[in-house]
């Protein structure tokens, strides 16, 4: 069954079609990739479906309901959460406190009672808490618990990215770039995350990214984008092999 | 009669507004900070004429001081920015905002302290002299303060759109660490602003000494300049003056037409209307970010 | 060095992480009770001074240090606290419903500005609450019936628990019921910070962007936290109203406000300790300057005390971002680690302005 569902999306700045016409599924469990070159519209997409743009035509769904008039504050309650490309963290704070705003939605307690810390309010920590432990467990964040955002090196903060989506307990993950500026190590890391996040957590993951070796590792399928236009879909294999793709990311050769 | 008349001098005071503004806008303009201390600057830079020109202190001619004053307060400027403002670079606005505005109160103790907390008045060559045009009184000084405004306004607005320099002030503010990638020496511009900054804070001070008494707290003016900024948008100079004329304007004839009581409000009011209305700004230039 | 085992979720989620800390903060409050006994009249009105500014430092830090909005005209909701506190107190309401009250009105109030001050961000927040401020002081003026006008307004002594507390005649008494709001207001600001509301006002503060992709309703959270912020500010409003006795708009000029900002500043943005900080430099520092001052000369020079006030200010922006409970803490570490402390151990990262224009 189909978690989202893209209908003929299409949105444009001024005039400019960044996405025109783009439709896909992405089935619930599946780990679904788009590719393209830089200004494919990828990002763009992410931000329709996060609600960050508005479509200019066609229609989103999330789990058989139309999620195009959603304000971008309520897409993380209904189960979407996501990264961002260029590290959007609480610079301020702990990683700690970064996982634990991952779980605004699941509060159920007022400001006033927060104010008053009512036992309500203590067992709600607690239990945040405890989801928050499951994702410092789970990303082995144990060494950076207490620290504060700011002096952390850049992979790290790339992983809390994650972690914090992640702490939202959402059914859906939109990744952004997830291995953009990592080692090899480290992206090697990120594959088995999203491995075990598909196998063992049941999530449905979808993803940017521009290292291939990733996405041909993790991916169900590909979805490859030019212009804002779909180009290719299917396995990663297809996709790669496809010679429009191959044409977009390498000119053709004019031969005469 | 009346309404030239009351014309006459909001456009007058307008100018003044304008010039504050204007110092704001330049600032702004350049390295995208907001200086809270423009006020206290043409506070600072109107005692500096003051204690260069007046019968009871050095007494040079008006003529020789003014240029003097402009000089001083630009280096005056351009020490604030080597000395206090360049240790912020990179800091989030806020900070500066904060550093300004203890930078103003500095400088208010210390105009308070040299020259005392008694009202002063400029000596002009043009105070008091009125031309008369059939029943219409218009001062010399109001004509000077017009005058001078109009000339500067556009000279820096030429010097931002047309000259290399001014250019290049522009893009260190869009990106400073771009801008030093591409060769612009963003502390030495900074600095250049600044200066240019104090100057036009001189000139608006000696506008003002011009058309009455000057005492330190007389920097609070600053405050009506900022609704003349916000209502021109706080990055273009020609809004800046347009602002200040709007608020120059407003105020004679609210305290004519108006109910007592309630006119000293209509410029914030007015400001207040325009940020609700367009809460960065007219001309704004915030823009969504892309993520 | 000392290393502090966590054996449970609790020791994050509690007030104080261990017995230590907790003794400290205990022994700080009896010697806060005990401080009439040792103070005389005068101190002990100061020290009341410096805990109401501390009141109002707290309300507007929750605002400015914690979801970073930044007020420059909180100098309003002083004020809004201060002549609702005379007006019921004038009606005849007890003492323990009135300054709530009161508070609650500076709040409502503050919340009904939040609405257009929401979509306004950086500078343009800074001058719209400026301008507030400056019309804050006309409107008291405009408010003749309710704020005697230019006259001002007189208050008398109020009954707490059917005890009659004036600030002339039992100082201490005033005092300890200020030390009890002061109490109350940073239990509730600790318990704000250790729960959910506290870090959406900390995210919005960080990047509103992933506060909105966290779930983190902007708008709303933005108007509790100028609720709340101008809610506390009231209180302080309202023991400030009993402070002064008789007052006018002169007690809520603009420069009040600035100042309020600039204390919090000096004492640290972003931490409960900081509007204690600050409160204690604000109303100690013109005692000190006055002590140093007659030891050089005898002749009073006006303004000297904002004028350091303002040359401190600067040296702390410059070399001590996070003010003064950020160099108390430096302080503290470095002594607990001597002698392993590295001098580049709190280098600040090198940062580049990021254009604001975009948002």
């Amino acid at each position: 069954m189909s978690l989202l569902e893209v209908r003929n999306v299409s949105k444009s700045f001024g005039g400019v079609h960044a996405v025109k016409n783009v439709s896909f599924d992405v089935k619930e469990g599946e780990v679904f990739t788009i590719v393209g070159p830089n200004g494919a519209g990828k990002s763009t997409i992410f931000n329709l479906i996060s609600r960050f743009y508005d479509v200019t035509e066609g229609s989103i769904k999330f789990d058989g309901n139309e999620i195009t008039s959603l304000k971008p504050d309520e897409i993380a309650g209904i189960g979407i959460a996501r990264t961002f490309q260029n590290i959007e963290l609480f610079d301020h704070s702990t990683v700690l406190q970064n996982l634990l705003v991952g779980r605004h939605t699941k509060r159920k307690t007022s400001f006033i009672e927060n104010v008053l810390f009512t036992p309500r309010v203590r067992a709600e920590e607690r239990a945040h808490r405890r989801a928050a432990e499951d994702v410092i467990e789970f990303l082995d964040l144990h060494a950076y618990r207490n620290k504060m955002i700011a002096g952390l090196p850049y992979g790290v903060r790339k992983v809390v990215e994650i972690g914090r989506a992640l702490a939202c307990g959402p059914r859906m993950l939109l990744l952004d770039e997830p291995a953009s500026g990592l080692s090899v190590e480290e992206t090697q890391d990120v594959a088995y995350w999203i491995e075990d996040m598909q196998k063992d957590m049941g999530l449905t993951i979808l993803m940017v990214e521009h290292d291939m070796s990733l996405v041909t590792q993790v991916s169900d399928r590909v979805l490859a984008l030019n212009n804002g236009e779909m180009l290719s879909m299917g396995s990663p294999e297809e996709v790669q092999s496809d010679p429009k793709v191959i044409e977009a990311y390498l000119g053709v050769e004019d031969v005469t | 009669m009346e309404v030239v008349q009351l014309l006459l001098g909001g456009i007058a005071s307008g100018c003044i507004y304008g010039l504050i503004a204007l110092g704001f806008v330049l600032i702004y303009k350049a390295t995208e900070s907001v200086n809270f201390a423009q006020g206290d600057m043409m506070m600072l830079g109107a005692f500096i004429t003051l204690q260069l020109t007046n019968t009871d202190y050095w007494n040079l001619p008006f003529w020789a001081a003014v240029p003097l004053a402009i000089a001083i307060m630009a280096v005056i400027g351009y020490g604030l920015e080597a000395l206090v403002i360049r240790k912020l670079f990179g800091q989030p606005q806020f900070a500066v905002v904060i550093l300004t505005i203890a930078i103003g109160f500095v400088l208010r103790f210390i105009a308070g302290f040299i020259w005392g907390h008694q009202p002063q008045s400029l000596e002009t060559p043009f105070t008091g002299i009125n031309l008369r045009f059939s029943g219409l009184v218009i001062g010399l000084d109001e004509v000077f303060v017009i005058g001078v405004t109009l000339v500067l306004t556009l000279g820096l607005y030429l010097f931002f759109a047309k000259t290399k320099l001014g250019i290049a002030m522009q893009a260190a503010s869009q990106n400073q660490l771009a801008a030093y990638y591409m060769g612009v020496p963003v502390k030495l511009i900074n600095g250049i602003i600044w200066a240019m900054a104090g100057g036009i804070a001189a000139v608006a001070g000696v506008m003002f000494a011009a058309r009455g008494a000057i005492d330190p707290s007389m920097g609070l003016l600053g405050i009506k300049a900022f609704a003349a900024a916000v209502i021109g948008g706080f990055g273009s100079l020609p809004g800046a003056l347009i602002g200040g004329l709007i608020i120059g304007i407003i105020e004679p004839f609210a305290a004519r037409y108006g109910a007592p009581g309630y006119s000293q409000i209509a410029p914030y009011a007015l400001m207040l209307l325009v940020l609700v209305l367009r809460p960065n700004g007219l001309f704004s230039q915030v823009q969504s970010k892309k993520v | 060095m000392r290393i502090h085992f966590k054996t449970k979720y609790d020791d994050d989620i509690n007030l104080f992480e261990d017995g230590r800390k907790l003794f400290w903060y205990v022994l700080l409050v009896v010697l806060a009770i005990l401080l009439p006994f040792i103070f005389d009249e005068y101190l002990l009105g100061e020290a009341v001074n410096v805990l109401i500014w501390a009141i109002a430092g707290m309300g507007l830090m929750i605002l400015a240090g914690h979801t970073g909005q930044a007020s420059l005209g909180h100098g309003a909701f002083l004020a809004c606290g201060a002549y609702m506190e005379v007006w019921l107190q004038n009606k005849g309401v007890p003492f323990v419903l009135s300054l709530p009250l009161a508070g609650l009105f500076a709040g409502i109030v503050g919340a009904i500005i939040a609405i257009p001050a929401l979509k306004m961000s950086g500078i343009y927040l800074a001058i719209a609450t400026l301008a507030m401020g400056v019309i804050a002081e006309d409107v008291i003026i405009l408010l003749e019936p309710y704020t005697g006008g230019i006259d001002g307004v007189y208050v008398e002594a109020f009954t707490l628990f059917g005890v009659e507390i004036d600030r002339y005649v039992s100082p201490d008494k005033f005092y300890w019921t200020c030390l009890g709001v002061v109490i109350i207001v940073t239990f509730g600001y600790a318990n704000l910070l250790r729960s959910s509301t506290g870090r959406a006002f900390m995210a919005i503060r960080d990047s509103e962007i992933s506060a909105r992709a966290m779930g983190i309703n902007v708008a709303r959270f933005k108007t509790i936290s100028f609720g709340l912020s101008c809610f506390v500010t009231g209180i302080a409003g309202g023991l400030l109203a009993h402070y002064m006795g008789a007052f006018n708009y002169e007690a809520f000029l603009i420069l009040i406000s600035i100042q309020l900002l600039l204390m919090i500043v000096v004492g640290g943005m972003g931490s409960i300790h900081g509007a204690f900080f600050g409160a204690a430099v604000v109303g100690f520092l013109p005692q000190l300057v006055t002590i140093v001052r007659e030891t050089v000369t005898t002749v009073a020079i006006p303004g000297l005390d904002m004028g350091i006030f303002a040359l401190i200010l600067i040296t702390i922006i410059v070399v001590e971002p996070t003010g003064l409970y950020g160099r108390w803490m430096k302080t503290r570490i470095w002594f607990e680690l001597f002698p392993l402390a590295r001098k580049d151990m709190f280098r600040r990262n090198k940062s580049y302005l990021k254009t604001e224009r975009m948002k």
